[in-house]
């Protein structure tokens, strides 16, 4: 199952930098979610999966007496996924922002005028 | 020793907040401070004179080898008092010369800041310590130069002269690096020690490149002299100071404090001689062409340093002597014709020699001056000039062969034509008929004409009593580069022998000269027409590409396309990653550790790729967006297979949000553009593909590595023990983590807070542009 998934995090990550390299800011927007996703999946596979073993300890037990999953993996990823909704809905509002100033979606309208003679 | 280097700079720091109260009368007082320093070192004469050294240290940062070693020996002396004493003088020539300068207070700081700095030089007995002080005095030559700052040919002489400088002081600095590091000492009494080893080293020939770098450039030495006539920009009083007397001649120190511990081979010697004498023949010659007083003193300084350069290269006791006593000469008289001439263009408001005639009528005390440190400077007999020539002389014949009659005739040709030059810029203004346009022309104040004066009257004392200063200052001197005693007092007459007859035919040579070119603007044009072979024209021009060069580069690396920089930056990464991956051995597989596939997850999985091609090639944003939620859902669904809950929970959650927020605000727009054409989208989709196979790599190599386990233990088996959570990964968030959960919301805080703003923002209308 782990090749599928690494095959799975190669498409994602791939997929987020053929959309970051586009010219319109949703795009760009949509490859940056592509490429957490897929830098979560990634963290989370070398820390090894286990499955149906989550990290919680029985009602009855003060200590694991079974294997279960790797917290840490997880709670990097959770913190992750947190602040890149952070970063998610600010880009979205400036999006949404710029276009109502702009007009545009084209990122390269937003570029300053050169500097002819530095 | 210290509180003398250090009382420049904290003057120059008073001069901040004080410097207002000194522009009228009270100028004179800042003339105390190089007074002051010029009789304490007046008094380290006689421990001099016995053969003593000064030494003083105290630490800076000796981790490094950098300490305030202060070392003072013959060599600094003379230094030390050329910088004090002609320091003295044009502080308070200065002060009437820039009366009543908004920026009075200004020069003055600039002006103790460079006394200080060129001390420091001279004292240093730490080669990084010489270093900084060494880069000191090119800054405070920098203001200096560009003191007019309202006049764009001096900032333009300024910059240059910033650069040229400042560049062989870098490379100046790798030198004594070198010779540090080398030598396993940055003292340079130490390396004294060590200097046979240094010359016998494969990297000898390095340091003496990166050593002769920074001394020419320094002290303008052909083909870096061009920024010197330029320095002229200055107010006269500096170009006195600075660009004829003290800071050029720190090249020249810098020679002669190395020449015993790099001195004395072939390849010492012969940079040095070709060099100088190329140096002195090429801007005496130009000297007698300048119709400039200024300018003429400038050709003719950097002749004078070319001498310096070509005496020391020769290195003999003899020319040792003579340099020694030729920096001394030179600084008196050069100093007193560059006041003087600044002098007459305060008075006339020219310093057109064309036009200068008869002046002695009006200015009689500067024209004594004048003529004597012309006299001087041509050497005649009773001038301290004289001993100097004759010394330049006895130097050259000292040698043998060929290179007796080369350097002699060269050393003959340029003091010929130095002697014109003398003559054009001490004689020439004053000599002749007073011109109408003159008749108005008064005397300035005292300090102005004393000033030259007393530097010109002390030529000729030393002249006529050269024992003054020949075992006190110069014999020294001369020891401390030859590293053995020099017992030949100075004489005023040697007799009748072959170095009077050269003395002679210089005389009667440069005279010759004097009489027959008359300077004039014709043959100023004349020699201007070779300037594009001048070297200040090539290198400037190398500059200006370099500059050309600069720019396209930045164009074309720094164009202002995001997707541009991102591509640069991933295939960047790429290739290095490839690199790594290439380099760390084959890529191995072991299926036996793998879990086993089962059914529901090869279908989340086809469902998620074919959610992200539908994401990728979604004509509408709608579907894109959409697109994007579901692969979220089925990252959430995996997660919930390899025993994740919490992700799965907040994935879902967020998610969601994400979704939400988009279609609420994103409605509006247009639907997807196609910017790009298909060359360009298969070149992004071949960039893209590689950085994901790349990763993918990367990811198998990694579950190879056996994973440590330690810390997730600790967490799994502390969660209830300590912290009283059975979930453990939210036990790690709130409670081990707790601080970095708190900074997270606080990040979260300032986007919503962003957010909100972002939607609340109205602009005015003006202000949409």
């Amino acid at each position: 199952m782990e090749l599928v998934l690494v095959i799975l995090i190669g498409v994602l990550y791939a997929s987020g930098i053929f959309m970051l390299l586009r010219r319109s800011m949703v795009k760009l927007l949509i490859g940056l979610i592509l490429l957490g996703n897929g830098a979560n999946l990634l963290i989370f596979l070398l820390g090894g999966i286990t499955k149906g073993k989550p990290p919680v300890i029985d009602n009855a037990a003060k200590l694991f007496t079974d294997i279960y999953a790797d917290p840490i993996p997880q709670a990097l990823i959770l913190t992750a996924i947190v602040i890149s909704f952070g970063i998610q809905s600010f880009a979205i509002v400036l999006l949404k922002r710029v276009y109502v100033l702009v007009n545009s979606d084209d990122l390269d309208d937003l570029n300053t005028p050169e500097e002819e003679d530095i | 020793m210290l509180i003398a280097v250090l009382a420049g700079l904290i003057v120059s720091i008073l001069y901040i907040p004080f410097g207002k109260y000194l522009r009228g009368r009270l100028a004179i007082l800042v003339a105390l401070l190089p007074i002051t320093l010029f009789a304490y070192f007046i008094s380290f004469i006689p421990a001099i004179q016995d053969g003593r050294h000064v030494h003083s240290h105290h630490p800076w940062v000796p981790s490094l080898g950098i300490n305030f070693d202060f070392h003072l020996d013959g060599l600094s002396l003379l230094f030390s008092l050329l910088i004090t004493g002609v320091g003295s003088l044009v502080f308070l020539y200065a002060a009437p010369y820039l009366k009543g300068h908004r920026y009075l207070d200004r020069f003055y700081g600039y002006l103790s800041l460079f006394m200080a700095a060129m001390l420091g030089v001279v004292l240093a007995d730490n080669v990084l310590l010489l270093f900084i002080f060494w880069e000191l005095t090119s800054i405070s030559s920098f203001f200096l130069i560009g003191f007019n700052n309202g006049n764009g040919a001096s900032r333009k002489s300024s910059l240059i002269a910033l650069g040229v400088t400042g560049g062989g002081g870098f490379l100046l600095m790798a030198g004594l690096i070198l010779m540090g590091h080398l030598s396993g000492s940055y003292s340079i009494q130490e390396m004294l020690g060590s200097n046979e080893f240094l010359k016998s080293h494969t990297l000898y020939g390095l340091i003496l490149i990166l050593v002769f770098a920074g001394a020419f450039t320094k002290s303008a030495q052909f083909p870096f002299h061009f920024w010197l006539p330029g320095a002229m920009k200055a107010p006269t009083p500096v170009s006195a100071y600075l660009h004829s007397a003290t800071m050029v001649k720190a090249g020249i120190y810098l020679l002669a404090r190395l020449q015993p511990v790099l001195g004395g081979t072939d390849y010492w010697m012969y940079p040095l001689v070709v060099i100088g004498g190329i140096t002195m023949l090429y801007s005496a010659f130009h000297s007698i062409f300048r119709t400039d007083l200024k300018s003429i003193l400038a050709y003719s300084t950097i002749a004078a340093l070319g001498m310096l350069v070509f005496l020391i290269g020769i290195g003999t006791a003899e020319s040792l002597l003579a340099a020694s006593v030729f920096i001394l000469v030179h600084a008196l008289y050069k100093a007193s014709l560059f006041l003087t001439a600044g002098v007459i263009d305060h008075e006339t408001g020219t310093r057109d020699v064309t036009q200068l005639s008869g002046l002695r009528k009006v200015l009689m005390p500067l024209s004594v001056a004048g003529i004597l440190a012309a006299l001087s400077s041509a050497g005649l007999p009773l001038t301290f000039g004289f001993i100097g020539k004759d010394l330049i002389y006895e130097a050259t014949l000292q040698t043998t062969g060929f290179w007796m009659i080369a350097l002699t005739t060269l050393a003959l040709l340029t003091n010929g034509l130095l002697l014109c030059a003398g003559f054009m810029a001490g004689i020439k203004p004053f000599t002749g008929n007073l011109p109408d346009s003159f008749a108005q022309v008064h005397l300035p104040n005292g300090l102005m004409w004393g000033a030259p004066l007393l530097l010109a009257i002390l030529g000729i004392i030393l002249g006529c009593a050269p024992w003054l200063v020949d075992d006190a200052l110069l014999n020294p001197a001369a020891y401390v580069m030859h590293q053995s005693a020099i017992d030949s007092p100075l004489k005023i007459w040697h007799g009748f022998n072959l170095v009077l007859l050269l003395s002679g035919v210089t005389l009667a040579l440069g005279t010759l000269l004097y009489i027959v070119r008359k300077p004039s603007a014709a043959s100023l044009a004349s020699i201007e027409r070779y300037n594009n072979l001048a070297p200040k024209h090539i290198i400037g021009s190398l500059a200006r590409y370099a500059r050309k060069i600069s720019i396209r580069y930045t164009r074309t690396l720094h164009n202002g396309y995001l997707r541009v920089y991102l591509l640069r930056i991933i295939i960047f990464a790429i290739l290095l990653l490839a690199f790594r991956l290439f380099t760390g051995g084959p890529i191995k597989l072991t299926f036996d550790t793998l879990s086993p596939i089962s059914i529901y997850e090869v279908v989340v999985v086809g469902i998620l790729i074919a959610a992200i091609y539908i994401t990728v090639t979604a004509p509408s944003r709608l579907t894109a967006v959409v697109a994007t939620s579901v692969i979220g859902y089925c990252i959430c669904l995996l997660f919930v297979f390899y025993s994740a809950p919490d992700l799965a929970m907040t994935q879902f959650t967020i998610d969601t949000l994400t979704v939400v927020l988009f279609v609420l605000v994103l409605f509006r727009l247009p639907p997807f553009l196609n910017f790009a054409n298909r060359g360009v989208r298969i070149r992004d989709g071949i960039v893209a593909s590689a950085f994901g196979l790349v990763i993918a790599l990367v990811a198998i190599q990694v579950l190879n590595q056996p994973v440590d386990g330690t810390v997730s233990k600790f967490y799994g088996d502390n969660a209830y023990l300590l912290a009283k959570g059975k979930n453990v990964v939210n036990v790690i968030l709130v409670d081990f983590r707790g601080l970095d959960t708190m900074f997270e919301i606080v990040v979260l805080s300032i986007a919503a807070v962003g957010v909100v703003s972002l939607l609340k923002l109205r602009l005015k209308a003006s202000e949409k542009e």
